[in-house]
């Protein structure tokens, strides 16, 4: 390349202004190929010019505002599940109050005892179930539906649940393997059975269970049933066991509509 | 650059029979849809929402084979796919940037702000962007679901009655929009309202009890219909002549 364009015709070209065609193609062309003559043509003046122009726009365009970092949590908690969670440490809150004023179950059986199951339970259902959760077939389709998702919004509930069980615990002397086992087993087992009847339904149905097989009976015999005693660790341990194996082999029922129904 | 597809049709059905509950609700229904609009036609309980349902792989068909996209893997498929479910739910706590926002992350994918103002502005609603969703009218409402389906740039767009609620001039500028999509999409409008077939699609589909009863563009149903049979357009009267729809003023 030996012809540059002068100074004048590239400063005429940068403002846009009338030159003959052949003189644009040939200048237009050259630039095409000479950074040296491209570097010429972009000193501050065209950016500030650009910038000028560009900036009263915008100003008017509506700027996107930043994520508010509450709003990130959702990632890990269901947007459906918020209430339910705020409930659910009210109730543990209840059982403390009442264990502590002495109004027990039989022979000082622990209320706190006979909701930690439960608890989760309740959670769980709000993050996946179709009867609390209004968008459940606008996230069945996506592709992050699924056990990962699944076990995200399990884990929220539990980091509200269990640590609100272990306070109350402390405050009323049961010991932690008893309330844990059980709460992590019926979490699982809610899921596991879940996978063929729908969130919603296994909820439902191990709850129903739980107050009529154990809750029931603490009341009328007034004595803590077999099952919430140290003895029945393994068996809740066995429960828990089995509960994940049957959700690693069924998984793919949450990215379908049959998981939350 | 995008890979140059290996697929003919982006979605492909053969002999198709999903159950809704104990009903077979598409009973046989053969199909392939390739890029454009595609009305979905039919009357109620025909098996629009099933069929649409099991093209957003949320149901599973009983038998038959179904390939999306020339049958990638599940979760690869789905970040291809915009879906706005027949009943709507929605957050409404959340505003709409917030919704469109959290189903983007749902749909992982990157840049998430820019494609969320991009999809906003597309359904006319940049304006209220920052709103709570509980302050919007049902159109408005209407139009974030059709927000979040297109936020990911899907390669196949199913819209499960998109219009209800939408009023004339809405309609006539989401008629548009899908216009505008079906260039480079495969876009499936279940819908009932034959107008909206007329003005936007470019190929219709009509589903009676379950099975595929006519596909082809809206001219060849309209010429179906003579001025015997019920309806108002050509295209009605197309419509009734293929459900064989008897032109008595008061049947049901």
């Amino acid at each position: 390349m030996t012809h540059h364009p002068g100074d004048s015709l590239l400063r005429r070209y940068s403002e846009g202004a009338v030159i003959p065609a052949d003189e644009l193609w040939a200048v237009e062309s050259h630039l095409e190929t000479c950074a040296a003559c491209r570097a010429r043509l972009a000193p501050d003046p065209v950016a500030e010019a650009v910038w000028a122009g560009l900036s009263p726009l915008l100003d008017h365009t509506p700027q996107m505002p930043r994520t508010k970092p509450w709003r990130r949590a959702y990632g890990w908690v269901s947007p459906a599940a918020g209430p339910w969670l705020a409930m659910i440490l009210l109730v543990t809150a209840a059982a403390v109050a009442l264990d502590r004023v002495g109004f027990a179950v039989g022979d000082r059986v622990s209320l706190v005892l006979l909701i930690a199951p439960v608890l989760p339970v309740l959670g769980v259902a709000a993050s996946w179930g179709r009867a609390l959760d209004s968008a459940y077939e606008l996230t069945a389709a996506t592709p992050r539906a699924g056990l990962p998702l699944v076990f995200r919004r399990t884990a929220a509930v539990l980091a509200v649940v269990v640590p609100g069980l272990a306070a109350a615990s402390l405050l009323t002397d049961v010991g932690f393997a008893r309330w844990l086992l059980p709460c992590l087993a019926f979490t699982v087992g809610t899921l596991a059975l879940g996978t063929w009847v729908g969130v919603t339904r296994a909820a439902i149905g191990l709850v129903s269970v739980w107050a009529v097989a154990i809750v029931a009976p603490t009341i009328a015999y007034s004595r803590t049933a077999l099952a919430l005693g140290p003895e029945a660790a393994p068996v809740w341990a066995a429960l828990l066991g089995a509960g994940l194996v049957v959700l690693g082999t069924r998984r793919m029922a949450f990215t379908r509509l049959e998981g939350n129904r | 650059m995008t890979a140059p597809t290996t697929y003919a049709w982006e979605i492909e059905a053969r002999e198709l029979r999903i159950k809704a509950g104990r009903r077979t609700a598409v009973d046989g229904v053969t199909l392939t849809l390739g890029r454009g609009v595609h009305g979905l036609l039919g009357p109620n309980g025909a098996g629009k929402t099933t069929l649409i349902r099991t093209l957003a792989t949320v149901l599973r068909p009983r038998s038959g084979e179904l390939t999306l996209l020339g049958g990638m893997e599940l979760r690869h498929l789905r970040r291809q796919v915009g879906y706005l479910p027949q009943e709507f739910g929605h957050y409404r706590r959340f505003t709409v940037r917030e919704f469109v926002a959290y189903v983007a992350w749902l749909k992982e994918m990157r840049d998430i702000p820019a494609a969320v103002q991009r999809a906003i502005e597309r359904v006319g609603l940049a304006d209220r962007a920052d709103d709570r969703m509980k302050t919007l009218s049902g159109g408005m409402i209407r139009r974030v679901g059709i927000a979040q389906a297109i936020v990911n740039d899907p390669e196949i767009l199913l819209l499960d009655e998109p219009t209800a609620g939408l009023d004339p001039a809405q309609r006539l500028r989401f008629r548009e929009l899908l216009t505008e999509l079906g260039t480079d999409a495969c876009v499936v409008v279940s819908t009932h309202l034959v107008e909206d077939v007329a003005a936007a699609c470019t190929d219709v589909v009509l589903l009676s009890q379950g099975k595929l009863v006519f596909q082809g563009t809206p001219d060849q149903l309209a010429a179906r219909g003579t001025e015997q049979h019920a309806g108002a357009s050509p295209l009605e009267r197309g419509y009734s002549a293929l459900l064989g729809i008897p032109n008595r003023p008061g049947s049901w």
